[in-house]
């Protein structure tokens, strides 16, 4: 399997200055040592609480900010493997053709003053197709593959309903053909029926197409539905990452296994004894000595506040972050029928 | 199943309309929503954007804003001496509803940030909700504020009564918002999208908190939400609202295991699960929520419903017709012409 993406101890981190002399008075370590690549045609998702640093990761993909150290190996259609942590903004340019970015919010992502042709066409004219029936062509397919009638090319992004607006962001995303698109919680301002209209739209298009996406979002049930395979990250560090179906069924960090008994199940006959974390997650300029998740974790032992444990392969492709991962039988989501 | 129910219930709404008179036209915010709540039972009201589950809350409480206003329909309150009040009869603002408002009936929102002062401690704003309502000094309020947070679950709640809401988390503002809404003893409970702001651990957290203080204090709870999965953990009753109309309710079993109604079973088959295989397809419901000037006559449900009868449903509105214990719903299969089986 070619890798689209191959990110390896990414890590972000940023000062708190203080004073007059601006002290550093403390490290956010809001990413810290993440590694994970991505298949073409593959879905990562990221999931974790806010603060987790699911969102920075995404960020530093794309370059909208600067890592601190790590590399991101990106495949461009060239074949040709780029490191892009160390690009300049130039030598960016290029590549951000080919990983692309979908926003949750549909209704501050477009802008107002534009017709939907001009807002789907503008990476088109950007990326040098100056001629407008051939733009205007493009933008037809484009409209045409996220189900979206052509007669909509001269409305303005007010005359539309979110649902209708992502689908829109969508195909502004898919103009350049993208071997990567970064979507950062694309269906969590959506209603429900839309929703599911939306997940089942970007399913479709990813075996169409074929690009990769990393899916980045709070919502498990949606992961479920979208992912081939799912990292789940807790204080800037990932702690879990396996296939889909085997983070669900049986997860390996008490940290997974809490954040899947806290997803309500829509069926009153399964009001589940819940696992209830005590405390709030841990705060990223103050982490824990030990495995920063032991203060919640009610597996944890003395073993647990010394000991960092590292992200080790225990099955195949199932990768998780705990000293007693191998020792415990934790519950998965079909286990608590 | 729990079908027995108290003699009163504590708060009954007939057929409340609450309509927005804008220059573009009237929006009919709410069109007729009735329901009952018992004491120590949660009634959830769900459904996605414009369907008027925020706007029946705020008419409870009398804080529609305009160009809104209760147009007709009645919401009783049975006092603790056992009178009944209309609240749709009160001044919005007078002496009556602003003591039952944050006295009788305490609310929660959904944003706790927005909601809680900035610029004042948790606990000057505990103690100025606990002396509106009581004849406290302020010794015996400071008092009761500490035991208040202590009871929502805050650590510390001795130091924390001087915390400022932007020193807390997400998860404790938000116990900060319902030991408010505790702070009169209120009966009833109006929880407004308590948890759709914070993360799911927190929103565990919170939720199980509501169902305590719920227990403990045989508190009658409206929990309004879009999130299907809440509900199944947390209501007894469930009305189900699209486009202003309640379209069914009943006993929570029944919403969920027998939904009549094809709005409801649509939006059911839905959601997202984390018992789904992954990558599983969702079923879908066409078209999208209309908007509110521009919504459609007959059932308001009839552009995307799979089972509309062509010449009847985009007629008239239908009736609520009962379907089984406690069960209802609005839709012309069960009125016009034999209920399937």
């Amino acid at each position: 399997m070619t890798q689209v993406l191959d990110v390896r101890s990414l890590r972000k981190h940023y000062s708190i200055r203080r004073g007059l002399l601006g002290r550093v008075a403390a490290q956010i370590r809001a990413v810290d040592d993440v590694s994970f690549s991505i298949a073409r045609g593959e879905t990562l998702s990221l999931v974790g609480e806010s603060g987790c640093g699911k969102t920075t990761t995404s960020r530093c993909i794309l370059r909208a900010i600067a890592p601190t150290s790590g590399e991101i190996r990106f495949r461009g259609e060239s074949g040709e493997e780029i490191d892009v942590a160390r690009l300049g903004r130039k030598q960016l340019r290029p590549l951000r053709r080919q990983m692309q970015m979908i926003f949750q919010d549909p209704f501050s992502s477009l802008n107002p003053r534009m017709t939907i042709a001009e807002i789907i066409g503008e990476p088109l004219l950007v990326n040098g197709m100056a001629d407008r029936n051939e733009r205007n062509h493009r933008v037809g397919e484009l409209l045409e593959l996220v189900q979206l009638p052509s007669a909509y090319l001269n409305r303005f992004p007010h005359a539309f309903s979110g649902g209708q607006r992502q689908r829109i962001g969508i195909a502004r995303a898919l103009a350049l053909n993208p071997s990567l698109i970064v979507a950062d919680e694309p269906v969590s301002a959506l209603d429900v029926s839309v929703q599911a209209q939306i997940v089942n739209l970007m399913l479709d298009l990813q075996d169409r197409l074929g690009m990769a996406y990393l899916f980045v979002a709070h919502d498990l049930s949606v992961v479920k539905h979208v992912s081939h395979r799912v990292a789940v990250m807790y204080a800037g560090r990932i702690v879990e990452i396996a296939p889909t179906a085997a983070l669900f069924a049986a997860p390996l960090h008490p940290y997974t296994e809490a954040l899947l008994s806290a997803v309500p199940v829509p069926d009153p006959r399964r009001r589940a004894q819940r696992i209830v974390l005590e405390g709030d997650v841990a705060d990223p300029s103050h982490l824990p000595a030990g495995c920063h998740f032991h203060p919640r974790c009610r597996y944890a032992t003395d073993r647990c506040r010394i000991e960092t444990p590292e992200l080790r392969e225990v099955a195949p492709g199932h990768a998780v972050r705990c000293l007693r991962a191998t020792e415990l039988s934790l519950l998965g989501v079909a286990a608590q029928a | 199943m729990r079908p027995i129910r108290m003699a009163e219930p504590i708060l009954q709404v007939r057929d409340l309309h609450t309509h927005f008179f804008a220059d573009e036209g009237v929006v009919r915010a709410v069109d007729g929503t009735s329901f009952e709540l018992y004491a120590g039972r949660t009634l959830g009201i769900v459904g996605e954007s414009g369907c008027g589950k925020s706007v029946t809350a705020r008419s409870l409480l009398r804080i529609i804003e305009r160009p809104g206003r209760i147009v007709s329909g009645e919401i009783l309150l049975r006092r603790a001496n056992g009178a009944v009040t209309d609240l749709v009869g009160l001044p919005a603002d007078g002496p009556d509803m602003r003591a039952i408002r944050g006295g009788e009936i305490g609310l929660v929102f959904q944003e706790p940030m927005s909601s809680l002062s900035a610029f004042h401690s948790v606990g000057a704003q505990l103690i100025e909700a606990i002396r509106l309502h009581s004849g406290l000094s302020k010794r015996a309020a400071r008092t009761r504020a500490i035991e208040l947070l202590a009871m929502v679950g805050i650590p510390r709640p001795s130091q924390r009564v001087d915390a400022y809401s932007f020193e807390l988390s997400g998860g404790l503002r938000q116990r900060v918002m319902i030991a408010l809404a505790l702070a009169a003893e209120p009966r009833v409970l109006i929880a407004d999208e308590p948890t759709t702001a914070l993360d799911v651990t927190t929103q565990a957290q919170v939720l199980d908190l509501i169902r305590r203080l719920q227990q403990e204090r045989d508190l009658a709870v409206i929990l309004i939400t879009h999130d299907m999965g809440v509900i199944a953990e947390m209501a007894d009753d469930v009305v189900v609202m699209y486009l202003g109309h309640e379209v069914e309710k009943g006993p929570v079993d029944a919403i969920f295991h027998a939904p009549r109604h094809p709005y409801t079973r649509s939006l059911l088959r839905s959601i997202p699960s984390v018992l789904a295989e992954p990558r599983a397809r969702l079923a879908t419901i066409s078209g999208s929520i209309p908007h509110p000037f521009a919504r459609p006559p007959g059932c308001p449900f009839h552009p995307r419903c799979p089972d509309r009868m062509r010449g009847v449903c985009e007629k008239s509105f239908p009736n609520e017709v009962l379907i089984g214990e406690q069960h209802a719903t609005a839709c012309h299969l069960y009125t016009s012409v034999a209920a399937p089986a």
